[in-house]
């Protein structure tokens, strides 16, 4: 591919449309409207329509002000049908959005309305490959036009959102506290509403109207997956969304390429990558990741079945006369955690190798000293477990003590371990009759 | 009240939208317009009778989707059928086949749009993305690639796309008769489908988790519940486009909610509300030729919406104001009776006479509100007036009057024995009760409060009798 000044205007442009977009975006996310963008950004081009209607031009102030009444009037118009007709906030979005777009549609072809270039396709997909042919200049610095105006648009959500942080804090998650505390949630709801339409319209020359809304929920829901901080969600939104605004054009030029076709239309590209990092959040993320959440399942797992391995052994293994499980038995058990699960069964016995826990071939496993410390503990954690229940729910029948213990002896530390003893007032022996071991012992 | 005149004005402003624009286009609109009802042409008959039917489908299973507040999981899903179309088309068109064959396109949209459902329900089930974002991340992203292909499909050296993006907007007059015949085939599924499970489907919209309780496989009804939903936006794409068809999806439902509480009643006017917003709304566009018939349509439905949202006879605005009305004139009467007796029995005199001026320092009624209830009670032969202007309840109005008065007195006495509340302050809570207490109720109370529940004489107060109600206080 060969690269062209053109190419980064364009990249300019999206980008700083991301930005714009990630403030609003941020904030419908986390108060859990979302879908209202969506609403906005289709409602915009009635609200475009009348504003020309009325000013006979295509003015950027008539139309912002267009933009900014019709978001308003959208979001009055959804809260009186969900009110009026008590029905859900979504069928009351859908219904007004639609009969709204439908007018937009039927006011473009209207004869006073037609000459003008409001083509529906260039409002929902944009076209921000023309912003490199549309440049304006500021302070002696040549920019795209649409740079120029997403830029702007940038600076002041980013000024609304500096001067009102505290508040849409507050309201984002916890509008009652909101009221409560003497924020105007009213005012804070239409305020980001006006918020989203200006944005929108901003974009929609960019992005066009509908993929307004990829980069309206897209990167802030990235974001959301990424952090737990309302500060750092807009700085991860703003950076996610650049670099799918980036990504999207270099895919745009790149991805047709390979398929022997000419280019393809940027803003949809640009909603794809949002859609790629939002994929590779919803895998990756350090704590809500679903990868990484199956790797510290995993991780639990492999720590439960090397535990359990050193139970089943010090049950067999342990020194005279307390020992409850025959050799056999216990081979018999661990073999059967073997056929079970396999592979985790495997690398536990690696790892109990490595760490010197065990010693000898997979089929006749014997604890070494280092293991017999460490298999103590948790079966000490077991028989005071069963204790502790038989103390604390008397009319529990004895056969009952077993299977929570056998889930609680894994996720007990030494902390808690020396609580148990002490509510239990450190019993040498447990319900079913067996010793627990001490808490010093070392297994000799 | 000045709310609702702006909703009125604003529902008015988009009702009159198709009218307006019909009226745009030169004279012949008439001609247009008696061309277009009466038939006369083919495509306007075959476009008719398409959309028609969408409508008659989209309606009815859109019931079910609006009772189980999925409305916007079907604007995300029409959104996702685009990369299908695109696909459909770049697959059909490499294979040397005829790409723009409707059946496959269809097919390619149904895919997707069933993936898109996919990813919405396995975002929400595996992060902590709430709903609406994980619609509108399906949405856009799936349109965007949508947007994306079909610019690839465009390029394509064999085969012309061009037309592709008619499913965007819809472009109804393209409709030939084998897509009506297509569209009929599903209407008659989908229909047939509700009719034969509607009680399923009522118990799915209605208490899920009692439906599954009662070993119902509520997943498999819901999976089935969507992929028809799917099935209707797809042959919906065609005429309405994909941005518009969830309306005919659930504006007629949301209509048909305003004039009944049965399902069974709502299921089929929302057919028929669909089926004529898609009628009409076809006609119109005929007679005004440079008219788009979804955009139409889906006004067509929203006025019907708005009036059925002030005219319904259920839940309609008008409806719930006369309720309101009634309830407020019956208030008035019963505390006018209650405040005649109470005089009365301060006079300790059945039927003693009492001034308007003493039933002003009863309570705050303005001198008009005052005058207007008198005579209506006197119409209704429950008060007379005396020569001296002196007001006295008949026969007939103490009957009335024991009864409301009884009522306030053993709720009082309920609110004293039962709540513990001081006699001073059970006044106003009963006063506010004391007119929609049902006979159960008053039963319920005899029997904990009076001794003696056989006889229907009205108890002694139980705390000093003084002037009530707001501002009634000197």
């Amino acid at each position: 591919m060969t690269w062209f000044e053109a190419d980064t205007d364009i990249i300019l442009s999206g980008a700083l449309c991301a930005l714009a977009c990630s403030i609003p975006g941020s904030l419908l996310v986390l108060r859990r409207m979302s879908m209202m963008g969506d609403a906005i950004s289709h409602t915009v081009l009635p609200g475009l329509a009348a504003a020309f209607l009325i000013t006979q031009t295509r003015a950027p102030l008539p139309m912002f002000i267009g933009a900014a009444v019709i978001g308003v009037v959208t979001a009055l118009l959804v809260q009186w049908v969900r009110d009026l007709s008590r029905t859900d906030g979504g069928t009351a979005m859908g219904i007004v959005f639609t009969a709204l777009f439908a007018l937009g549609l039927v006011l473009l072809r209207l004869p006073a309305i037609e000459h003008i270039d409001l083509d529906p396709s260039c409002v929902l997909y944009g076209a921000v490959e023309t912003s490199a042919i549309d440049p304006v200049a500021v302070l002696g610095v040549e920019m795209p036009r649409a740079a120029l105006i997403n830029g702007v648009m940038f600076v002041i959500n980013l000024g609304v959102l500096l001067l009102f942080f505290k508040e849409f804090r507050i309201s984002a998650f916890d509008p009652a506290l909101a009221t409560t505390v003497g924020i105007n949630a009213t005012l804070m709801h239409y305020l980001l509403m006006t918020m989203t339409a200006v944005t929108t319209v901003a974009a929609f020359e960019t992005v066009g109207s509908i993929l307004v809304i990829a980069m309206l929920i897209v990167p802030p829901a990235a974001a959301y997956l990424l952090t737990d901080r309302f500060a750092v969600m807009f700085v991860l939104a703003g950076v996610i969304g650049a670099a799918s605004a980036a990504g999207g054009h270099v895919a745009a030029i790149v991805i047709p390429e390979w398929l022997g076709a000419g280019d393809t239309v940027t803003s949809g590209m640009m909603a794809v990558a949002a859609g790629a990092f939002f994929t590779l959040a919803w895998l990756a993320s350090p704590r809500h990741g679903v990868v990484s959440r199956l790797i510290s399942r995993w991780r639990l797992g492999l720590r439960i079945m090397r535990e359990d391995i050193l139970g089943i052994l010090y049950r067999a293994q342990a020194p005279a006369d307390e020992s409850t499980l025959s050799p056999s038995a216990a081979a018999e058990a661990i073999n059967r955690l073997r056929r079970l699960r396999p592979i985790i069964a495997r690398l536990a016995i690696v790892l109990l190798h490595r760490r010197g826990q065990v010693s000898g071939p997979p089929a006749q496993l014997t604890l070494t000293d280092r293991g017999r410390t460490e298999a103590a503990r948790l079966v000490r954690s077991h028989r005071l477990w069963e204790t502790y229940f038989s103390h604390q729910f008397p009319t529990l029948p004895a056969d009952h003590l077993h299977a929570p213990a056998e889930v609680l002896e894994h996720l007990t530390d030494d902390a808690l371990r020396n609580r148990l003893g002490e509510r239990t007032q450190e019993p040498r022996i447990d319900p079913h009759g067996r010793a627990i071991p001490g808490e010093s012992s070392s297994g000799s | 009240m000045k709310r609702l005149a702006l909703i009125l004005a604003l529902l008015l402003a988009v009702a009159a939208a198709p009218a307006a624009a019909a009226a745009a286009p030169p004279p012949s609109v008439l001609d247009n317009l008696a061309r277009a009802v009466s038939l006369r042409d083919y495509n306007t008959r075959i476009v008719i009778a398409g959309v028609s039917l969408l409508g008659l489908a989209a309606g009815g299973i859109g019931t079910f989707l609006l009772l189980r507040k999925r409305s916007l999981t079907a604007d995300a899903l029409s959104h996702a059928t685009l990369p299908g179309i695109a696909l459909a088309f770049i697959i059909a068109t490499s294979l040397g086949g005829e790409g723009r064959a409707l059946g496959w396109l269809l097919l390619g949209a149904f895919a997707t749009g069933v993936a898109g459902v996919g990813v919405i329900l396995l975002i929400r089930h595996t992060t902590r993305i709430k709903e609406d974002a994980a619609l509108g991340i399906v949405l856009s992203v799936f349109f965007g690639a949508g947007a994306a292909l079909i610019k690839l499909a465009e390029q394509m050296p064999q085969g012309s796309a061009a037309g592709l993006d008619r499913f965007i907007l819809g472009r109804a007059a393209s409709m030939i008769a084998a897509d009506v015949q297509a569209i009929a085939v599903i209407t008659v599924v989908v229909l047939a489908v509700c009719t034969l499970l509607f009680k399923e489907f009522r118990l799915l919209c209605f208490d899920q988790s009692f439906a599954g309780a009662q070993g119902w496989p509520v997943l498999l009804l819901d999976a089935l519940l969507m992929a028809l939903v799917v099935a209707v936006t797809v042959i919906g794409l065609q005429s309405v486009g994909l941005v518009l068809v969830v309306a005919l999806l659930i504006t007629p439902a949301a209509a048909a909610r305003f004039w009944t509480d049965r399902l069974a009643i709502m299921f089929p006017l929302s057919a028929a509300f669909g089926a004529v917003g898609g009628a009409a709304g076809a006609i119109v566009s005929a007679a005004a030729e440079r008219m788009p018939t979804g955009p139409i349509i889906v006004l067509v439905c929203s006025a019907l919406f708005a009036a059925s949202l002030v005219f319904g006879s259920k839940r309609g605005l008008l409806m719930r104001l006369a309720r309101h009305w009634r309830l407020q004139r019956r208030v008035a009467e019963q505390h006018l009776l209650r405040a005649l007796w109470e005089a009365a029995e301060r006079a300790g005199q059945e039927g003693a006479g009492c001034s308007r001026a003493q039933l002003r320092s009863q309570r705050s009624w303005s001198a008009l509100t005052l005058r207007r209830g008198i005579a209506r009670l006197g119409r209704r032969g429950w008060v007379r007036l005396d020569a001296e202007g002196g007001i006295s309840l008949t026969a007939q109005g103490r009957i009335e009057a024991q009864r409301v008065v009884r009522n306030h007195r053993l709720w009082e006495m309920y609110l004293i024995t039962h709540a513990d509340i001081a006699p001073t302050h059970v006044d106003r809570d009963a006063d506010q009760i004391e007119h929609v207490l049902p006979p159960e109720l008053i039963a319920r109370l005899e029997e904990l409060v009076t001794a003696d529940a056989s006889t229907s004489a009205v108890p002694a107060s139980p705390h000093e009798l003084v002037p009530s109600g707001p501002g009634g206080r000197p």
